[in-house]
């Protein structure tokens, strides 16, 4: 049994009931102090990053660090502001009343988080449920151990920890937590364990946010700037973690036609890039384990796919590395075609026209994102209107990550619930409604003994005819 | 009838694209307002015949606010559909992005008995809005209510798109086998863990409508006036609503010790005002919904204790499904009908030293969809409001919240997550899908390895919104 993890939801419970997370100024005092932790440990961070993902400094400081200092500062800023009641208006149905919508604390939070931007996923929604005013608990992923224990060091050090705990482990300690009862959980991960946690949450009415992944599509049209194109997708494939990455391209659609142009336009980016020897390339990401590395090289070798490469295939076991690899026209039932390839690889699917993209895409599961590169105005518009995904970028890849007004999110099999900004603070708050009468006003109609003039006077305010509530107060 | 035939043509239905257009949504909403005026009289008699509910009641409760919320709908309709311009922070120029909502797919509503056109047809507003198709899934225990839905919905709604699914228990478990895009589920706690529990499997987003036992706080108050509407307001909010059968119904009150007789007083004077002398033949009190919630209400009065407690009221007609408004003053707070939701005319009255304790007492209990107070003290509101937390918190009313289109209608904890009502019905049943566009035209070219410390200063100082910084920096001026 894992120790140190039973009760802790309780203990946890019990600091969040005697008020202290409640107050603006515990909110305050705990997001400087992980303000401080980004800024202050940058090295440590980095090195962890370096350890668990080899992940170059500069990915670790523009995806995690920079992520979390610049959600640290906006929630600093508008926290005031997010905190105040919003007033609404009433009608004639409650006339006279005035009401707001406050939002309030949910309780004890727990956020489960991953290995792929273990810092990032682990500290973005700690904040989120810090600001809203809960007491929370963060099971770091036990795949990315010393991005783990970093954060078990760092957050044990600067924060109060009677009311923000770091519980370290693997599948005992997780299955330990989820078994107890809590006002919130997001969990970052995959649809297999997502599943697992929902079935557990639902013993205590609890509810999750899922970030999940699938299949990001991207479809790109012979009108597009074949040079920026190729660079935007290389940075959000390889450039994010060696495409280990939730809102990844994971495959690309184009005609025919042009499939080669993009191909030869990827493969010199690429070598702009990373060099001629991209294998050995120090700003690529390796694969997070030896597991994983199994997983991605058997989606490679699969006898339908491997004739298929056109750039890279290369690997190197040891290091755990797999250079940014193209694949053209995999079949549609191998497993690179069916499974999130949470990798470097990246197939390219020729379709006759471009607009049989969009049959294609919906065949799957929706993904947390899709992505188009075209200048076709109706390609844009048939794209928005016929593609469901958590979000969609037009000319773009992953940049919607960053930007903080908006939500981040999936649907379907990509999850349910989004968080950043703002909406982090909404994630983990109860919006209260409140509603405030006084005692003039009163509208007999509403009580026993019932008369049909009664009845006329409540037709005629429920459906706001003003006339006949004047008609049926005059007994017309 | 054939399930898996009616299933994949709801689900055609919305792959076909028609539920997502807004002349689809609007024709729907248009017709469901039809159905209301002119199938009010159907409705009425189905609701009499399950629940004895006055056709006043009715059409208070169930009938009256629903044209409301179609009207609200029809009239929001073209604004919620539209997307909304996010704002970007100035690093993200120059992009655009827009939050546009999108239906989520086909829906499953499982609604209840207590108002089951209410809670059928207030969550349809919302999916059809959406844009989704949809199947409603009625409760079996208010049969003329459940069989005049589905041929209402039948004769005035497209047929292929929305569809009532009838049955028990058995039926309900075999849809929930289906894989649904949104499940929205109003009932009680422990059917709501088992529909989370089967919507995991297919990582289906849930909404739970549930419970809670709802207390009303009263102040000691001076005013005759004042004494008489809350008075009014309390009964009304316990005995004439479905007998106190609903999941906003007071459950129970708090009171301090010095008003306690004098509210006792005007809650029978009260009763007797609204009720009549007998309150079973004047018909203004909904029966109970069968024998075995009779038998189960029955039991709550069994503790000889409790039973000592009645100061009003107690008789239960096992055969008419009646029984009489009954008022407690304090049974033992350990007893089952302190700690149980009550979902009938039991009205237990708790008093206490003083109207604060009120908070500690409720904070005893789970979450409830509501907490009430009849008061003037705005200290004690203020104190009130912020040390509990519920659903919704209602000052000097009760249930009317229900009625308010800018007001979320949910629970928290045990009472369930979720909201709907208005807009936020539109929202429960959509997704807000992100949509950010770029142009080729300006691109940093220090966005893209190989990497170095220059680059890295750039994004140091980008990322501060240091724009002079990154500019020194191109322009070699600023060193690492």
């Amino acid at each position: 049994m894992a120790l140190g993890v039973e009760g802790v939801a309780d203990d946890l419970r019990a600091v969040y009931a005697a008020e202290k997370t409640r107050s603006y100024e515990w909110r305050v005092s705990q997001l400087k102090a992980l303000l401080k932790i980004a800024t202050h440990h940058e090295k440590e961070i980095l090195e962890a990053l370096r350890s668990d993902l080899n992940k170059p400094e500069h990915e670790g400081f523009l995806h995690e660090i920079s992520g979390v200092i610049s959600a640290c500062k906006l929630t600093l800023k508008e926290l005031r502001r997010w905190m105040k009641p919003e007033k609404v208006k009433t009608s004639m149905t409650t006339y006279p009343s005035s009401a707001e919508i406050i939002s309030e604390p949910l309780g004890v939070v727990l956020v489960i988080s991953t290995w792929n931007y273990p810092f990032l996923l682990s500290v973005e929604p700690v904040i989120g449920a810090i600001a809203a005013g809960n007491a929370v608990l963060l099971k770091p992923s036990e795949v990315s151990p010393a991005t783990s224990s970093m954060l078990s060091k760092l957050l044990g050090q600067y924060m109060d920890v009677s009311a923000v705990k770091v519980v370290e482990g693997g599948v005992l300690e997780t299955t330990a937590l989820l078994e107890q009862r809590w006002d919130k959980i997001l969990y970052t991960g995959n649809s297999k364990v997502g599943r697992v946690v929902l079935a557990a949450a639902a013993k205590h009415l609890t509810p999750v946010i899922l970030e999940l992944g699938g299949k990001c599509p991207v479809m790109v049209d012979s009108t597009t700037n074949l040079t920026v194109t190729s660079r935007r997708i290389i940075s959000g494939k390889w450039g994010c973690n060696s495409g280990q990455t939730c809102v990844s391209p994971d495959y690309i659609i184009t005609t025919k036609e042009y499939a080669s142009k993009l191909v030869d336009a990827i493969s010199s980016e690429l070598e702009k890039f990373y060099g001629k020897d991209p294998l050995h390339s120090n700003d690529l990401s390796k694969i997070v384990s030896s597991q994983h590395f199994d997983r991605v090289t058997k989606l490679l070798d699969d006898e339908k796919v491997s004739g298929k490469i056109v750039i890279g295939g290369q690997r190197d076991e040891t290091s755990l590395k797999i250079a940014p690899t193209v694949i053209l026209d995999a079949p549609n039932d191998s497993l690179i075609m069916n499974e999130e390839i949470f990798g470097p690889l990246l197939p390219i699917i020729t379709v006759n026209k471009i607009e049989d993209g969009i049959g294609l895409i919906n065949s799957k599961e929706k993904p947390l994102a899709s992505y188009l590169f075209t200048n076709d105005k109706k390609l844009k518009e048939i794209f928005k209107r016929n593609i469901s995904s958590g979000s969609m970028a037009i000319n773009e890849t992953t940049l919607q990550l960053a930007i903080s007004t908006l939500p981040f999110g999936g649907v379907g099999e990509s999850g349910m619930g989004s968080y950043h900004g703002k909406f982090s603070f909404d994630a983990f708050s109860h919006k209260k409604a409140v509603l405030e009468r006084g005692f003039a006003g009163d509208i007999a109609a509403r009580y026993p003994p019932y008369t049909s003039g009664k009845l006329k006077f409540l037709k005629a305010l429920l459906s706001g005819d003003i006339l006949g509530i004047i008609r049926a107060l005059f007994g017309w | 009838m054939d399930l898996e035939r009616e299933m994949r043509e709801v689900r055609e239905a919305f792959s076909s694209g028609k539920t997502k257009e807004e002349s689809w949504r609007r024709s729907q909403l248009q017709n469901l307002l039809t159905l209301m005026h002119e199938k009010e009289d159907h409705i009425i008699t189905a609701l009499q015949q399950d629940l004895g509910k006055h056709p006043v009641e009715s059409y208070r409760d169930e009938v009256g606010t629903l044209i409301k919320s179609v009207n609200y709908a029809l009239k929001g309709l073209k604004k919620w559909m539209s997307g909304k311009k996010a704002d970007l922070p100035f690093a993200a120029f120059p992009s655009t992005a827009y939050l546009v909502p999108e239906p989520l797919g086909v829906v499953l509503i499982i609604s209840t008995w207590n108002f089951p056109f209410g809670l059928s047809l207030e969550p349809l507003i919302g999916a059809i809005a959406a844009g989704n198709s949809v199947v409603i899934k009625p409760s079996e225990l208010a049969p003329a209510s459940s069989s005049t839905l589905a041929n209402l919905i039948n004769t005035y709604l497209d047929t292929k798109a929305i569809k009532v699914i009838e049955g028990d228990a058995s039926v309900g478990q075999h849809l929930l086998q289906h894989k649904w895009d949104k499940i929205f589920f109003t009932g009680n706690c422990k059917v709501g863990q088992l529909v989370m529990t089967a919507a995991a499997k297919n990582l289906t987003p849930v909404a739970l409508e549930l419970g809670g036992k709802c207390p009303a706080v009263v102040d000691s108050l001076s005013s005759s006036w004042d004494k008489r509407i809350a008075v009014d307001r309390i009964l009304s909010a316990k005995f004439g609503t479905c007998a106190g059968q609903a999941c906003i119904a007071i459950d129970y009150i708090l009171v301090d010790k010095n008003f306690s007789s004098t509210l006792v007083e005007l809650l029978k004077e009260g009763i007797e005002r609204m009720f009549g002398k007998n309150p079973k033949e004047s018909k203004s009190v909904a029966k109970i919904i069968n024998k075995s919630h009779v038998l189960r209400l029955r039991s709550l009065l069994d503790d000889p204790m409790v039973k000592a407690s009645v100061i009003h009221g107690g008789s239960v007609d096992e055969d008419n499904l009646f029984i009489e408004p009954t008022i407690l003053l304090d049974p033992p707070v350990n007893a089952r009908i302190m700690n149980e939701e009550i979902f009938g005319p039991l009205l237990p009255i708790i008093t206490l030293e003083k109207n604060e304790d009120s908070i500690e007492f409720i904070n005893s209990k789970s979450r409830a969809l509501a907490i009430y107070a009849f008061t003037k003290n705005e200290e004690f509101k203020n104190k009130l409001s912020s040390q509990t937390s519920s659903g919704s918190i209602v000052f000097n009313d009760a249930i009317i919240q229900y009625v308010a289109d800018t007001l979320p209608f949910g629970g928290v904890g045990g009472s369930g997550f979720g909201r709907y009502h208005g807009k936020f019905s539109f929202k429960e049943f959509s997704h807000k899908k992100v949509i950010v566009k770029r142009g080729f035209l300006v691109d940093f070219w220090f966005r893209y390895p190989p990497w170095n410390d220059h680059k890295l200063l750039l994004f140091r100082s980008a990322y501060r919104f240091d724009y002079l910084g990154v500019l020194l920096v191109i322009l070699g001026l600023k060193k690492c």
